[in-house]
C-alpha cells in the first residue's frame, strides 16, 4: 500500500516518507530562522580569512604589475587560466542541474537545485576574476573587452575566442543569477511570511516581490523556468565550449585538438558534480538534511560524475591516439613530453586522479557511503585542476621551437591568488547558506503525496 | 497580521522600474557626453604661456606665413616651435625695450630656451607626422581653427581618435588644394565633396586606417 502511495507520486522516492508541507517548510526554514550552529562561524571565518588572502594578491598584483606571476616566455598562461577554467567548469553542474535535469523532468534535481545554482553563481565570480586580473592592464580590461562606442572608434576583436569568452562568461553569469533568482522568489515569499523581525520580513518581502502564490504567478512560473532551462542548457553546453575554444582556436600541439569542446564540457560537469557532492555532503551532515538529500542523489550523482569522468578519461585516451594517429612530430612530441617529460608526474596524477580513481564509482557501495564518496570527489577536483594544469602548461612549455621551451614555476602569488578564490567562494556560500533557502522549499513541497493528492496520471 | 508594505509600495515599485531605466539612460549619456568632453579633451582651454604670444596679432594683423615661424612643417613630422633667434629676428628692433618681451630677451642673453606650453599634446603612442599631411593638402586650419583669430592658442579639435578616423576614412569632407593649405578661412570654390574627390585621386589619398598608420 505504501508503495503503491509512493509510486503514484512522482519522485517521492526522492523525499524520506513522513513528510508534509508543513514539516518540509518548518525544516528548511529552519535553518535560517533558527540558531546559527557554531560550525557555521568557523567555517565562515576561515572562507572569511582566506578572501583576505585574495585582496592582498590582487591589490599587490595591480600595483606590482602580473610579473609577480611565474608566467614568462613560453608559457604565457599559468595559474589564472588554469582556475579560470576550474572555476567556470565547477558552475556547470549546478547549471546542468537546474536546466538540464529540469528539462528531463528529474525530480532528484529538486533537493539539489538551489544549493548547486548557488555553487554555479559563486563559482563564476570566482572564475571572473582571473580574465580580467590576468592581463597585464586590468583597469582597461575591464571595459575594453566590450563592445560599447567609444571616442577611439574601436571595438573588440570578434574573432578572438577571449572576446567570446567575455560574452560566454558575462552571460553565463547573468542568465545564472536570473534563473536562480526566479526560482528563490517563492521560497523568499516564504521566508517573508516566517520571518519574525519587521526588517527580516520587508528584506525577504521585498525581494519576493509580492509573490503571492496564485494560480497564475505559479502558470507563469513554470513556463518561464522551463524556458530559463530551455535556454541555459544550450547556454552551459556554449560558455564551456566557449571556454575550450581559447586553446582549440590557437596552433599549438595540444592545443589545435578538435575533441576539446565536448570533452571540456563533459569535464566541467564532471568537476562540477564532484565539487556539488563536496559541498553538499557535509552540508547534509551538518544541517542534518538527510530526508530531502537522499541516498538516492547522492548515488545519482555519482553516477553523473562516473559518466560525465569516463568521457573525459576517452578524451584523455583520445588526445594520446591522435597524437600518435595524426603522424606529426609535434603533436607525437606533445603526448611523449606529456608522459615523460618534466611534467610527466602532473599528467600521471592527473591519470590516476581522474582516470583511475574514480572507477571506484562503478560499485554502489562506494557510491552510497558518504565517506569514500566524499574522498573520490576531492580526488576529482584534484585531478580536474591537473588536467588543466596539463593541459595549458605542457602543451606551452614545449612547443615548435626548441629555443624557445621554458619551465612555469608558480610564485606564492600564484597561489595566493588561486587559494584566494577558495575564500571568495567559501564567503560567498557561508553568507547564501544563512540567509537564503539551501534547498528549495516549493519544489520540495512537489514531492510530498499531498501535492498528488487527486492522483494526477497524465504527470511524470 | 498586519499586511508588511503599505500601498503607497505599489506606487514606489513601479516609479523604481522607470527610475531604473531613467538612471541607465543619465548614467549613459552622461558617460558618453563626458568622454567627449572639452574637460576631458582639453579643447578650448586657455593655456598660460610664459609669455603670451598672440596669433591674432603675428598671424592674422601682420600676415606672416605660417611658415616663417614653423619652418619645419611641410618636411619633418613635427611641425617646430620656433626658436627664440626667431623672435629676436624682430624683436631685437620692434618693442626691443617692452616689459612684456622680458622672458625672451632674457631666453636670448642667457641661452636659456623659453618653456612654451604644449597645447596639442597627442599621447607618445601616437606618431602624428605633419609634412604628409600638408602634402596631402590638408590645411592648418582643418586641425588647428581659425589661429589667425587666436589672441591666445587654444587646442580646437578634441584630437581624440574617433576624430582621426573620421578624416582618414572620409578625407574628401577635407582636403583642400596645395595653394590654400596655409589659407586661413579658405573657402571651397564649390562642392566640396567634389572638390575633394577630385584631390583625392590627384594627391593619390589613400585612407590609412591600419594600426601601424600612427601607432608605430
Amino acid at each position: 500500500m505504501l508503495d503503491h502511495a509512493k509510486e503514484a507520486v512522482p519522485g517521492a522516492r526522492y523525499l524520506a516518507p513522513g513528510h508534509n508541507f508543513g514539516s518540509i517548510s518548518d525544516k528548511i526554514a529552519g535553518i535560517i530562522t533558527g540558531r546559527t550552529p557554531f560550525s557555521w562561524f568557523v567555517g565562515f571565518l576561515i572562507g572569511f580569512s582566506i578572501l583576505q588572502l585574495l585582496l592582498v594578491a590582487l591589490t599587490y598584483l595591480v600595483f606590482k604589475g602580473t610579473g609577480i606571476w611565474g608566467v614568462n616566455n613560453p608559457v604565457g598562461w599559468g595559474f589564472a587560466i588554469i582556475n579560470f577554467v576550474w572555476w567556470i567548469g565547477i558552475g556547470h553542474a549546478g547549471t546542468l542541474i537546474s536546466a538540464i535535469l529540469m528539462l528531463f523532468r528529474q525530480h532528484w534535481r529538486t533537493s539539489i537545485n538551489r544549493a548547486a545554482e548557488a555553487m554555479t553563481v559563486f563559482a563564476v565570480a570566482c572564475a571572473a576574476i582571473f580574465p580580467i586580473f590576468h592581463t597585464g592592464r586590468p583597469w582597461l580590461a575591464a571595459y575594453w573587452l566590450f563592445p560599447y562606442p567609444n571616442s577611439m572608434a574601436l571595438w573588440p576583436n570578434f574573432r578572438s575566442p577571449l572576446i567570446w569568452d567575455v560574452f560566454a562568461v558575462s552571460t553565463y553569469a547573468t542568465v545564472s543569477i536570473v534563473f536562480w533568482y526566479i526560482g528563490l522568489i517563492p521560497d523568499l515569499a516564504t521566508m517573508r511570511d516566517r520571518a519574525k523581525s519587521p526588517i527580516t520580513q520587508r528584506l525577504y518581502g521585498m525581494f519576493a516581490l509580492g509573490w503571492r502564490g496564485s494560480a497564475i504567478h505559479w502558470q507563469r512560473y513554470e513556463t518561464a523556468s522551463l524556458m530559463l532551462a530551455g535556454l541555459s542548457t544550450p547556454l552551459v553546453l556554449s560558455v564551456h565550449t566557449v571556454v575550450s575554444f581559447d586553446f582549440a582556436v590557437s596552433v599549438i600541439p595540444g592545443w589545435h585538438a578538435t575533441i576539446f569542446p565536448p570533452y571540456f564540457v563533459a569535464g566541467a560537469i564532471y568537476a562540477g558534480f564532484a565539487m556539488v557532492l563536496t559541498l553538499m555532503i557535509p552540508m547534509r551532515a551538518i544541517y542534518g538534511l538527510h530526508d530531502f538529500i537522499t541516498e538516492r542523489h547522492i548515488d545519482n550523482m555519482a553516477k553523473v560524475t562516473l559518466a560525465t569522468g569516463l568521457i573525459v578519461f576517452y578524451g584523455y585516451c583520445m588526445e594520446a591516439f591522435f597524437g600518435w594517429y595524426s603522424a606529426n612530430q609535434f603533436e607525437q612530441f606533445m603526448i611523449t613530453n606529456r608522459m615523460t617529460g618534466p611534467y610527466a608526474g602532473y599528467y600521471w596524477a592527473l591519470i590516476t586522479c581522474n582516470g583511475v580513481i574514480p572507477q571506484l564509482l562503478w560499485s554502489r557501495k562506494i557510491r552510497t557511503s558518504v565517506v569514500p564518496l566524499f574522498a573520490v570527489c576531492m580526488v576529482v577536483n584534484v585531478g580536474m585542476w591537473l588536467e588543466r594544469f596539463v593541459i595549458v602548461i605542457t602543451s606551452l612549455h614545449r612547443d615548435f621551437l626548441p629555443g624557445s621551451w621554458g619551465m612555469y614555476y608558480p610564485t606564492v602569488w600564484d597561489w595566493s591568488t588561486f587559494i584566494g578564490t577558495m575564500g571568495l567562494f567559501l564567503t560567498l556560500f557561508y553568507l547564501f547558506i544563512r540567509v537564503l533557502p539551501m534547498i528549495s522549499i516549493f519544489e520540495i513541497r512537489t514531492l510530498t503525496p499531498a501535492a498528488h493528492a487527486k492522483g494526477d496520471a497524465h504527470h511524470g | 497580521m498586519s499586511q508588511i508594505f503599505p500601498r503607497s509600495a505599489n506606487a514606489i515599485a513601479r516609479f523604481s522600474l522607470v527610475g531604473v531605466l531613467l538612471f541607465g539612460g543619465l548614467v549613459t549619456s552622461i558617460i558618453g557626453m563626458a568622454f567627449r568632453s572639452d574637460y576631458v579633451t582639453g579643447a578650448n582651454a586657455n593655456i598660460e604661456q610664459p609669455v603670451q604670444f598672440s596669433h591674432l596679432h603675428h598671424a592674422g594683423g601682420m600676415g606672416i606665413d605660417c611658415r616663417y615661424c614653423h619652418t619645419s612643417v611641410e618636411q619633418a613630422a613635427s611641425a617646430n616651435i620656433p626658436p627664440t633667434k626667431t623672435c629676436m629676428n624682430c624683436h631685437t628692433q620692434i618693442w626691443a625695450q617692452s616689459p612684456y618681451l622680458e622672458p625672451v630677451r632674457a631666453s636670448f642673453k642667457t641661452g636659456e630656451s623659453l618653456v612654451w606650453t604644449r597645447v596639442h599634446d597627442l599621447p607618445d603612442f601616437v606618431y602624428f607626422n605633419h609634412s604628409i599631411h600638408v602634402k596631402k593638402g590638408m590645411g592648418c586650419e582643418t586641425c588647428h581653427g581659425r589661429i589667425d583669430q587666436m589672441p591666445g592658442i587654444q587646442q580646437k579639435s578634441s584630437l581624440q581618435m574617433e576624430w582621426c578616423l573620421n578624416c582618414h576614412r572620409n578625407p574628401e569632407q577635407y582636403v583642400r588644394p596645395h595653394e590654400a593649405v596655409f589659407t586661413m578661412g579658405y573657402v571651397p570654390e564649390g562642392n566640396q565633396l567634389e572638390i575633394g574627390r577630385k584631390l583625392v585621386q590627384e594627391y593619390k589619398i589613400q585612407s590609412l586606417t591600419t594600426c601601424s598608420t600612427c601607432h608605430r
